[in-house]
């Protein structure tokens, strides 16, 4: 098959794709407004403990919020969007953070691995300044088994996909959207743009849109972006929207569905206030300052699929689940302090012993600090190496000593480096990444990484 | 500061083992083999010994352990833990007990079997919560590393030749040093054309890590010439704690260390050193990463800040230089067994101050010093010991 596929790195999953992308769609806007954050996927690492959770300590939301994680649907993204909307509708919330992250696996050789990608979106709903009025919207729910995991599959199984999209995919995706359409008085000719995912065999796409009268100009690109970044579970539309307001003006009605046991279609309007959206870094600029795997082995490495010789290095203990709670705000939201007396900010994640900072290492004020975070902080390489000892799936582990800027400094591993690339004085930003694993449980933390674009 | 251990207290006997991938050596075969050395070398038996102090961090648990190996009878037994300055510490605590008067004859053991893990490098010592940045031990002084060669404008290439100097002088007094794990002679292409271990170090630029034990008997200065002619004095011991900010705060360099200079200038001061690269004949420093017995020159003030590659390419610190450093072929022939070490390098000096070193002995040496940094160059413990005629 031709075409590029978005690969997620070995330390990512759809958590961290998701942080990664809220993080960005949140940008400007201050995480204390946002009043839930909905998790959508069908590559949870967990089948019972809630991601949205570790997220929302990730993106230094609120407490009193509603967090939950809609799964196993490919249209689980606007699935939670509905959710989402109902809950703003209904006063419960003004806005809700929705994301919708996959990474799912294929058996390895097949067409499905050739199609699949990994990505992640986020949208923030809310009541006020909207850059896109959602006026409509209309859903389908259909019995089939096209594509499915089960309680202990690692890769995905299908149904003969011709029979799927005969009697599932091409009927459900027009259903929804003419459902759509009907209920708000529009034709195809209403419309600048139709978003919609793809199936596993792309020209049903166009054909689809074809049959229900679209012309090929109205389409994101005739692939629906699977020849850049692949099939993308339920991140698919997501990343699609986004793609397709990176283009849109104010004015432009677009036709937004997600298909996956059923379907979900909106009827978009964009806004006046699309003008004045603070940059993001979205879709394009994403895919721009893509990475190229040098082979497909690594891809094996990263996601397990071959069974690696062990470095001989030191085991690792296990997850401690009650220290893991105690730093969380620490761990997760990578909050450090500022000292009241010497204002000096400082972060320690802890050598062995310590954390949180009670003493300030500059004055040895105790217990005398406001929060202060680093997540968002840029800063710079003071020092690095390329450790070969270090166990890595993707050696050399690269490790930086990095200054904040504003202050504070720590150690950091680097990922989504070049290791030829690094230089002392690079700038790098935060991102949050999955840093160990143990008994069914992740650990997540942050690392440097350079700027990415 | 209220006193000085100058003087007060001797050693009079030392045993050391032969370092090691010692596969049929056990724990207590190390303390055994490197006590019942000592206690021929000073004359005495077991039952001469009232207290000990044992280092060890990750061999040991507890005092009992000693005690046992050696199966002393009902004497006071401490387990010292103090990083890669524990076996040092174990030699302050045992040297302070004499000093105060309790006790006139003591023992202090290091001791570390590693060999027993079926990998290269230490045992983990990972945190709790799995999270930190998972660089080894070469990987946080091969920074160091990086920065020294940015802030004084060494390319790669003349940075990695400073510090093959090192290596290549280290294992040419090791192969001299039947006692050493490394005994071979390099060349400074081989150390430069070895594989990277954590960029910019190489394989030579990493100390080895091996089995050993160490042991020294003490008693006070005023007895110690009962035991024998030509004892050792202990002019300074010095620890440096530290307070780790140099990973929090901006101000840190990381091209020196700051634990090392303040141990080294408090020792100093308690020896009454003014001149250090004058008055000290030779010094075992911890050698852990060739870039480590660098900055150590500066940091104990035998170069000026920023100059040791002058000094290293005179010939400085070479066996026949104007001061020694590693005569024994340090850490980094030795390995780095990590009780043991810091007893290895006063074991080093002993000899070396008694005229016993063989075909390693300097020409009439005065004081010797040893130094142990424990942890990594951003949060250090650093000790310095002094010792002499």
């Amino acid at each position: 098959m031709p075409g590029e596929r978005a690969v997620a790195y070995y330390d990512e999953d759809s958590v961290t794709m998701a942080v990664e992308a809220a993080i960005d769609c949140l940008r400007d806007i201050d995480s204390h407004t946002v009043d839930g954050l909905l998790f959508a996927t069908t590559t949870s690492p967990y089948k019972e403990k809630l991601c949205s959770a570790t997220m929302a300590l990730a993106l230094a939301l609120r407490r009193d919020i509603q967090t939950a994680d809609i799964t196993s649907s490919l249209r689980s993204g606007t699935t939670a969007m509905n959710f989402a909307l109902d809950a703003i509708s209904s006063g419960r919330a003004s806005s809700m953070l929705v994301t919708a992250s996959d990474m799912r696996l294929s058996p390895p050789s097949g067409m499905t691995e050739q199609a699949l990608g990994d990505a992640a979106g986020a949208l923030l709903l809310g009541k006020d300044n909207v850059i896109v009025e959602v006026q409509g919207s209309h859903s389908i729910s259909d019995e089939l088994a096209a594509t499915w995991r089960g309680e202990t599959d690692t890769f995905i199984r299908s149904w003969e996909d011709r029979m799927t999209m005969d009697e599932s995919y091409s009927k459900v995706m027009p259903e929804a959207m003419e459902g759509v359409m009907k209920k708000c008085g529009l034709s195809p000719k209403d419309f600048a743009k139709v978003v919609f995912d793809p199936p596993g065999d792309v020209r049903r796409h166009g054909r689809v849109a074809g049959e229900l009268g679209f012309e090929p100009a109205q389409l994101l690109d005739p692939g629906g972006l699977f020849m850049s970044v692949g099939l993308l579970g339920s991140a698919m539309s997501f990343t699609m929207l986004v793609a397709a307001l990176e283009q849109a003006k104010p004015g432009d009605k677009i036709l937004f569905a997600s298909y996956g046991n059923g379907a979900d279609a909106f009827v978009l309007q964009v806004t006046d206030a699309i003008e004045k959206f603070g940059e993001r870094r979205g879709f394009h600029k994403h895919l721009e300052s893509k990475k190229m795997m040098r082979s497909c082995n690594d891809y094996l490495r990263w996601r397990d699929i071959v069974p690696l010789d062990q470095a001989r290095r030191p085991e690792r203990g296990h997850i401690s689940v009650a220290a893991n709670w105690r730093e969380r705000y620490v761990d997760l939201g990578l909050w450090g302090v500022k000292c009241r007396r010497c204002g000096t900010p400082q972060y320690d994640y802890g050598g062995m012993t310590t954390t949180p900072i009670r003493v300030c290492a500059v004055c040895q004020a105790v217990d005398d600090f406001e929060d202060y975070n680093f997540a968002r902080k840029k800063a710079t390489v003071f020092s690095f190496t390329h450790d070969m000892l270090a166990p890595s799936l993707d050696p050399p582990t690269s490790v930086a000593m990095i200054d904040f800027e504003g202050g504070g400094r720590s150690l950091f591993d680097l990922t989504d480096r070049d290791p030829d690339q690094v230089q002392l004085g690079m700038e790098v930003e935060m991102t949050f990444r999955k840093v160990f694993a143990d008994r069914g449980l992740n650990n997540y933390f942050w690392k440097a990484r350079p700027i990415r674009c | 500061m209220a006193g000085s251990i100058k003087d007060r207290v001797a050693i009079i006997g030392m045993g050391c083992t032969r370092f090691g991938e010692l596969w049929d050596k056990g724990p207590t075969d190390l303390v055994v083999d490197s006590v019942e050395e000592a206690y021929t070398d000073a004359g005495i038996e077991a039952k001469d010994i009232e207290a000990l102090w044992g280092g060890s961090i990750f061999t040991a648990h507890g005092g009992r352990f000693f005690t046992e190996a050696l199966r002393m009878q009902y004497i006071p037994a401490t387990h010292v833990v103090n990083a890669c300055a524990s076996g040092q510490d174990a030699i302050r605590n045992a040297a302070y007990a004499v000093a105060a008067g309790i006790y006139d004859i003591v023992l202090a053991i290091g001791v570390e079997k590693i060999k027993d893990e079926g990998m290269s490098g230490l045992p983990g010592m990972d945190n709790r919560t799995h999270t930190h940045a998972v660089a080894t031990m070469p990987g946080v002084f091969a920074i160091m590393a990086t920065k020294y060669f940015h802030r004084y404008g060494l390319t790669p290439e003349e940075g990695k030749t400073m510090l093959a100097k090192i290596s290549v002088k280290s294992h040419a007094n090791g192969s001299l040093n039947p006692k050493a794990h490394l005994r071979n002679v390099l060349t400074i292409e081989r150390v430069l054309n070895a594989p990277i271990i954590a960029w910019p170090l190489g394989l030579f630029d990493c100390c080895g890590v091996s089995d050993g034990g160490a042991a020294a008997i003490l008693t006070s200065a005023e007895r110690a010439k009962e035991f024998r002619k030509d004892p050792v004095y202990i002019k300074a011991l010095q620890i440096c704690g530290t307070p780790s900010s140099g990973r929090i705060t901006t101000d840190y360099d990381y091209t020196h260390v700051e634990e090392s200079y303040r141990a080294g200038a408090a020792a100093y001061r308690e020896a009454g050193v003014t001149d250090p690269l004058k008055e000290i004949s030779m010094a075992e420093v911890h050698d852990c990463f060739s870039i480590t017995e660098a900055v150590t020159m500066e940091d104990l003030q035998f170069s000026p800040r920023g100059k040791v590659k002058d000094d290293i390419d005179a010939g400085t610190f070479e066996l026949n230089g104007e001061l020694p450093v590693q005569p024994d072929g340090g850490l980094k022939c030795f390995g780095h067994p990590i009780g043991a070490s810091g007893i290895r390098m006063v074991y080093e000096l002993y000899l070396q101050l008694q005229g016993r070193a063989d075909k390693r002995q300097i020409k009439d040496p005065k004081l010797g010093l040893a130094h142990n940094l424990g942890h990594e160059p951003y949060a250090p413990l650093c000790s310095v010991c002094i010792v002499g005629l």
